[in-house]
């Protein structure tokens, strides 16, 4: 894992973002160029076995934006399909706790139980789930896979408020929000959930989960589990993690934009992407060029046609990941190499698995001849 | 066609292309927010205004002119006693509990329990008693069932507060009834008008006849025709034999000489003269020429009711009175002066006689201007007078009983007689809407099928059927004359809304600003009309009414006069109404092709509000519309200020009609107060449907009916039979004006999901949708469905009773599975998860409840279980029980089981446009693909859904909503409405703004390979309507199974566990193919397969190897049959037919 400093950013594209053989071309009607085309055969007299060396040079991850719960990052030099893991594995396979059981024992809102339970289940906790293991479909729950949340909550009309006639009414609990879940500890938990660990609640305090009137009561357990993304949504770490390709813009320095059209060309593109100097001279700012959302718009007007092209560049993914679980977001990435490297340890077992039962000698091999892949 | 020579100088005047100073090239102020109007009117007449309107009118107005026509009984026994009804009122619905407190009732507590919203008619008598006049007010006489939000209901006028505390929606539209629990609509009738002349051609046999249907109060119908035959003219009635020549009708109704004749009908025209000649001939050639003969040629050939009593009348005695009653009853006959009912006849002659001259003649019966539509309040006010009558023969019949006696000990109370009544006019008001038949003999009426049960599956659909209009064409007739889209429905009338299939065109729908005319006195009209300087018909010759420039004025069909400046006449008349003298819904028009101004009051009309416009410029200016906004004016004041008038469909086609302001011209008359409103309420919600091809929006207006969302705020206080509800429903993004309106954005049935337009996975052929897992994990598509469950804990004659009993022990003590939801009352506990086969009403029956000799302690009665078990397939959760009593004491319970599904594979989708899918497949967030900016689709379309489609309007509707999302800080809901909303640049322009392709395309990537898709996807939010057809309650399958009892073979329909037919088409192609064993084995082997023994000698079949027959057992085979071919056997057997088997070795 190579990483350059992060003083680097915000700076200009190096030389070889202009290699076009990294481009994918974006046209007024089509996307060309999508597929990579350095691999072993392809150009003649090219080597493009995979190199390690090389691909230490050319990797870079770099941190461009960090805020509290959304992150922006730079991967360059790696083919889509390792980028599209990681989106993959950070929405799908990054385990986090959510509430999966419900256990009213009172509920006398206007919204039903199963509809309160499912909303419930999508708020977001803040529990690391490393801590916990998965919980045995068949099994009892126990302190080590489950933690258990009450929700006790009852409207009323608050007494305290003025008398007088015409007051508006004041009520308590109008609302049921995700605050309201309070989390009861079981075993050692409540010794677990000390210190510099805040004790499991949502991650969000302000979620509504239902609205009362007064004299309506809801009083439900619920028990949150480890789970993942593929399985329901709600075990989904983020509220999206995507990447796009860096945007690259080349004018055609025999096409010049006329001075004249040198603001309307500038309105084309996203707000700094283009100056316009003296005398309606257009560059391209390289720094904001990563800003450029690729609206394609000056593809439309005809007195542009062959003096600019719209790239992007095929293997730098401007990732941007937003947590809504448990996880910083600048946590989610090295997670999803974390869970990336376990699956790969276990196709690795399984392989070694198989060759070690074509070689005669017992091995995790099931007796059909399965092999048990495990993992999530 | 007769020219029109008038020298009317105004009409002269009008046509000049430079008027008062005015060209057409001049610049005109607008009204801005004219459309407010709209608002303002269904403000004061609501949506369904029209049942609503029609049922106040019978409550307040005809029930009493009903009354006034049949308020005396009298008794032949005593001709001294009388009995008078002096007035009559329907009063507030009530309860009719006797212990009740408060009697008032609310409209929800019929529908839950079960009974009918229903109020009291009440008369005031005056009877003799002995020798003195008694008056008893308030008499009960029956119960009415009570139109919701009618002035007899109590949800009339209430504000939301008020409602919410009666658990009843602000935005449910009414005009309905509740009857024993259920929610009926009287649909409205459209019929050909009453009492008009109607010409119509038979162009294969040649036949011209001019008709008329007559129909007087007191609903008497009989259709009169003057018709040619063989190139003579005839009249032609039910009541007549024979037809008439039309000069013995004529002679015979006092028009005696030939000459005034031939002025009456043909006129000074050569044409018709030389047409009309041989009718006059024929007359001379049957030796008729004075008017008595003419009556005993008539008389001796009219139908004639034999009474009982009196001797016979004379021949000319009977015609006289059939002309009189019976042949075109509408027209007043006042003595013995026949004159104008003379001229109506000639009039009809003359319209023969112009449709035999000129094709062109010829009357449209499909023009909407020739239909009336029969509401709630008409059928309601017939079957009232039916009820009525009989009610009151029935009373004179119990007081002739009672004064039949010779001695009596009390003196006679007529009161007393009629309180026995019994509940014939309640019984018969439930009977009549509950079943839909109005079967009335003494109005020869016999309908089936006029009321129908409110659908309440979506908000959409109750509102709709509210609009509806049925046909009473058959629907089996091969003609498209009567389902083709009139030019003259226009605005009254939605182009969109009707169903496919049968009922295509013949059921309409109405458009939003339609109202429908109640009646309106028709005297004072005349009286005006006269004022206005109508010459009186009966003063005229036949050469005046045909003279130049002379028009005939017709007051709802009857001709009363004439006048020689109709354009005159006529604006005068019209000003006399916008300055509110009259009626405002009396329509005045000129009919230039039968020089006829026609005046109509008559009931029934559709007719729409419309924007005055004077001397080229709108009456309704900014200012009234500032005033409106301010709430300074209402609708009924622009009405009264005369700004804004009703045209029905005759006078609109008798005015010229700008769409919008800026076509205005000098001889405009009116302004649409706003175009969209040509389409009714369901249509309105389609945005941009003047993209659409037509279809798509009539394909939508059925589908609307169906999507799943919210019914109405108190939705989750109902116990309907089935419920739909979605969990979140949203409010289109792109909406329509009428979206507003009616409340959709507050009852929404849909959500706004994000939409790339692209192919995926094959799984999206043939209109299939891609589904996103992590969508409906979010809640997507999630749709709850309630079902009622209801019995009766009954008490039997007997003296016992069903009972509701705990759980039962088995014999480990322990409660069985299923019934670990039922609690101490028998009844399972709200909330509880009731899985497949759980008890949840454990009743119990007595074992002799129909034995009516048993007369035991009831409490000592054994009891067997009768419980209610839970069927479907999947778990649902008890929502509700209710306990209640039924009118008739029975004690009520209703269960309501709640399902919530999540959308799968196979469940029913559409868009806004016609454009509807499965689900294909469900694809998880991961496996999508994903914009620039993260965002994943939450359907896929396949983009061959568009090309052969053509629904561009779902295409603007999805940029519109990705401009509403796009700057998503500013964001602004967006207008779809017809013949406005949005406009594609500005909305271009916005995503443009926002850094998106101007075209609405975005680049995706894949989320299976992560590069980039190599053409762009068209990409944002379309408004997705879940259907309420789920695979849960459709998918079937059976191995084997149940079988029906008689045949043995397996028993049909999914309810019943039941096979799948191969039908006779299929046997066909195994037959053609030679698969003589996949037949056998299809047809009878796994269907119902018998062993019979047969005799080989008597070829009957034995048993047991013994042939009951020949007392025999040597020769029986034994062969294998369908058991129904045996039944077959045995039945023909009974029939005394042998059928006898035939055996041979094969």
């Amino acid at each position: 894992m190579a990483s350059s400093s992060a003083a680097a950013s915000s700076s200009r594209l190096p030389q070889s973002a202009y290699n076009p053989r990294r481009h994918v071309g974006v046209h007024a009607e089509r996307v060309s160029d999508v597929s990579s085309t350095e691999y072993p055969g392809h150009y003649p007299g090219e080597d493009h076995s995979w190199d390690l060396a090389k691909f230490r040079e050319n990797l870079k991850v770099e941190v461009k934006r960090l805020s509290q719960r959304s992150v922006e990052f730079d991967l360059v030099g790696v083919d889509a399909s390792i980028a599209n893991a990681f989106r993959r594995i950070m929405i799908a396979e990054i385990p986090t706790i959510a509430t999966e059981h419900v256990y009213v024992w009172n509920n006398t809102s206007v919204i039903h139980d199963e509809v309160l339970a499912h909303r419930i289940g999508l708020v977001p906790l803040n529990v690391p789930p490393g801590m916990f293991k998965y919980r045995n479909p068949n099994g009892v729950p126990t302190d080590q896979d489950t933690i258990v949340f009450k929700l006790n909550v009852t409207c009323e009309v608050d007494k305290n408020t003025s008398k007088e006639k015409g007051a508006p009414r004041k009520l308590i609990h109008e609302e049921v929000l995700s605050g309201d879940l309070e989390w009861v500890p079981q075993g050692e938990q409540a010794s677990v959930f000390t210190g510099d660990l805040p004790p499991p609640a949502p991650t969000n305090k302000n979620i509504v989960l239902a609205k009362l009137r007064p004299g309506q009561e809801i009083d439900m357990d619920l028990h949150a589990i480890k789970g993942v993304g593929k399985d329901h949504a709600k075990w989904s770490p983020v509220a999206t993690a995507s990447y796009r390709l860096h945007p690259l813009v080349i004018l055609n320095p025999s096409k010049p934009i006329p001075p004249h059209l040198a603001q309307k060309f500038a309105n084309c593109f996203s707000p700094g992407v283009v100056q316009v100097g003296k005398g309606g001279r257009v560059s391209i700012d390289e720094r904001n060029l990563r800003k450029e959302s690729m609206s394609r718009e000056v593809l439309r007007h005809k007195e542009f046609e062959g003096s600019v092209e719209l790239k992007r560049i095929r293997d730098w993914f401007i990732f941007t990941v937003e947590s809504e679980g448990p996880y910083a977001p600048q946590d989610l990435f090295p997670e999803s190499i974390r869970v990336m490297r376990e699956k790969i340890a276990n196709i690795r077992h399984a392989a070694e698995a198989l060759l070690a039962d074509v070689d005669g000698a017992p091995g995790a091999v099931a007796a059909d001849g399965d092999v048990e892949m495990g993992g999530v | 066609m007769v020219a029109y020579e008038g020298g009317d100088q105004d009409w002269e005047k009008a046509s000049q292309p430079n008027w008062r100073g005015l060209a057409l090239t001049d610049p005109i102020k607008s009204v801005e927010d004219k459309w407010l109007l709209l608002p303002a009117f269904l403000k004061v007449k609501g949506l369904v205004k029209q049942h609503i309107d029609s049922f106040n009118y019978f409550v307040d107005v005809d029930i009493k002119n009903i009354l006034k026509a049949n308020n005396k009984v009298t008794s032949d026994v005593d001709p001294r006693f009388w009995l008078k009804y002096t007035d009559i009122l329907v009063g507030f619905p009530d309860r009719t509990d006797a212990d009740a407190i408060d009697k008032t009732v609310t409209p929800h507590e019929c529908r839950l329990r079960d009974t009918t919203y229903g109020a009291p008619i009440l008369v005031t008598i005056q009877y003799t008693r002995g020798k003195s006049v008694v008056r008893r007010a308030n008499v009960n006489i029956g119960r009415l069932p009570i139109m919701l939000r009618s002035n007899k209901c109590w949800l009339n006028g209430r504000n939301e507060a008020q409602l919410a505390r009666m658990t009843e929606c602000p935005l449910d539209p009414g005009g309905y009834f509740i009857v024993k629990g259920t929610e009926k609509v009287i649909l409205v009738q459209e019929q050909l008008s009453k009492n008009r002349i109607i010409v119509e051609v038979d162009p294969t046999k040649g036949i011209v006849q001019a008709s008329c249907t007559s129909s007087t109060h007191g609903g008497l119908k009989s259709k009169t025709y003057v018709a040619t035959k063989k190139g003579k003219i005839y009249l032609r009635h039910n009541s007549i034999h024979e037809d008439v020549p039309i000069a013995i009708a004529l002679k015979a109704l006092g028009i005696q000489s030939d000459k005034e004749i031939l002025l009456l009908t043909a006129g000074n025209h050569e044409a018709y003269k030389s047409a009309f000649s041989p009718n006059l001939e024929e007359a001379a050639k049957l030796g008729i020429f004075t008017r008595h003969q003419a009556l005993e040629w008539i008389g001796s050939r009219v139908k004639v009711n034999r009474r009982v009593l009196g001797p016979r009348r004379p021949a000319w005695e009977e015609a006289l009175e059939a002309l009189a009653t019976i042949v075109l009853a509408h027209v007043p006959v006042h003595g013995l002066d026949f004159r104008s009912k003379a001229i109506f006849v000639a009039t009809m002659t003359r319209r023969v006689l112009m449709a035999m001259d000129d094709e062109k003649m010829v009357d449209d019966r499909d023009y909407v201007g020739n239909k009336r539509l029969e509401l709630a309040g008409q059928l309601l006010a017939l079957l009232f007078e039916d009820l009525f009558k009989t009610f009151n023969a029935n009373l004179k019949s119990a007081i002739d009983k009672v004064l039949k006696k010779p001695s009596r000990t009390s003196e006679f109370d007529a009161f007393n007689t009629m309180q026995f009544q019994g509940d014939h006019i309640t019984s018969g008001f439930v009977r009549a809407i509950s079943t839909g038949n109005w079967s009335l003999k003494r109005f020869k009426m016999d309908r089936a099928g006029v009321t129908h049960v409110l659908s309440r599956l979506s908000f959409i659909s109750a509102l709709g059927m509210m609009t509806r209009i049925s046909s009473q064409f058959e629907k089996t007739r091969k003609v498209s004359g009567p389902r083709a889209l009139q030019p003259s429905q226009w605005g009254m009338l939605c182009p969109s809304d009707t169903p496919e299939g049968e009922a295509c065109g013949l059921v309409k729908n109405l458009a939003l600003m339609t109202h429908i005319t109640t009646d309106v006195e028709e005297d004072p009209i005349i009286k005006i009309a006269f004022m206005l300087g109508v010459e009186d018909i009966s003063l005229v010759t036949g050469a005046e009414i045909y003279g130049p420039n002379v028009f005939v004025v017709n007051v709802n069909g009857t001709i009363i006069g004439l006048t020689r400046y109709p354009t005159r006449f006529v604006s005068n008349f019209r000003k006399l109404r916008r300055a509110g003298r009259f009626s405002e819904f009396v329509s005045v028009y000129i009919n230039h092709h039968h020089r006829t101004v026609l005046i109509a009051s008559d009931g029934g009309r559709i007719c729409r509000p419309m924007i005055i416009v004077e001397n080229g410029r709108p009456r309704v200016t900014s200012d009234h519309i500032l005033e409106l906004k301010k709430g300074l004016l209402t609708f009924d004041d622009f009405l009264r200020k005369g700004l804004v008038e009703y045209l029905d469909v005759n006078e609109e086609n008798d005015s010229y009609i700008a769409l919008y302001e800026a076509d205005i011209g000098p001889n405009t008359t009116h302004l649409e107060i706003e175009p969209f409103t040509l389409l009714g309420a369901v249509a309105g919600l389609i945005p941009y449907p003047h993209h659409n091809q037509s279809p798509r929006n009539t394909y939508q207006c059925a589908m609307g009916k169906q999507a799943i969302g919210a019914i109405g705020f108190n939705q989750l206080n109902r116990i309907d039979t089935l419920l739909y509800l979605s969990v979140y429903p949203q409010q289109p993004m792109v909406k329509t004006k009428t979206i507003e309106l009616i409340g959709y954005d507050k009852l929404p049935a849909g959500q706004n999901a994000t939409v790339a337009v692209m192919s995926y996975s094959g799984y999206d052929i043939e209109d299939a949708l891609i589904l996103n897992k992590a969508s409906l994990d979010r809640g997507y598509g999630r749709c709850q469905v309630l079902r009622k469950n209801a019995t009766l804990i009954r008490k039997y004659p007997n003296g016992t009773f069903d009972r509701l009993a705990d759980a039962p022990l088995d014999e480990s003590g322990q409660i069985q599975k299923k019934f670990d939801i039922i609690q101490q009352d028998g009844l399972a506990g709200v909330g509880e998860r009731v899985d497949p086969g759980d008890v949840y009403i454990n009743k119990q029956t007595p074992t002799n409840a129909n034995d009516n000799s048993f007369t035991g302690q009831a409490a000592t009665v054994p009891y067997k279980n009768a419980p209610m078990t839970y069927k479907s397939p999947v778990a649902g959760n008890i929502d509700k029980v209710m306990i209640s009593d039924t009118e008739n004491d029975q004690t009520l319970i209703k269960v309501l089981i709640r399902q919530t599904r999540r959308p799968e594979l196979g469940d029913k989708f559409s868009s806004r446009h016609g454009q509807k899918g499965v689900c294909g497949l469900i694809v998880n967030q991961e496996d999508m693909p994903f914009n620039d900016q993260g965002i994943v689709p939450d359907t896929i379309m396949n983009p061959h859904g568009f090309p052969s489609r053509m629904t561009v309007g779902k295409m603007i509707e999805l940029l519109a909503g990705k401009a509403c999302t796009a700057g998503v800080l500013a964001g602004r809901l967006q207008y779809g409405t017809a013949f406005g909303g949005s406009k594609v640049e500005d909305m271009s322009r916005i995503l443009i703004e926002n850094g998106f392709s101007y075209a609405g395309k975005d680049m995706l990537t894949s989320g299976i390979t992560g590069e980039p898709l190599e053409a762009y996807v068209y990409f944002g939010p379309i408004y997705y309507q879940k259907l309420k057809h789920m695979v849960m309650d459709k998918m079937h399958a059976r191995a084997r199974g149940p079988r029906a009892t008689l045949t043995r073979q397996p028993t049909e329909g999914r309810s019943r566990e039941g096979g799948l037919r191969l039908g006779e088409m299929e046997r066909d192609c195994l037959i053609g193919y030679g698969a003589t064993q996949l037949l056998l084995e299809r047809l009878m082997i796994s269907s119902d397969k018998f062993e019979v023994n047969a005799c080989q000698e008597c070829g009957l079949m034995g048993y047991n190897g013994w042939c009951t027959y020949c007392k025999s057992s040597k020769k029986m085979a034994q062969l294998t049959i369908p058991y129904a071919a045996k039944l077959l056997f045995q039945e023909l057997m009974a029939m005394n037919v042998v059928p006898r088997l035939v055996l041979d070795d094969a």
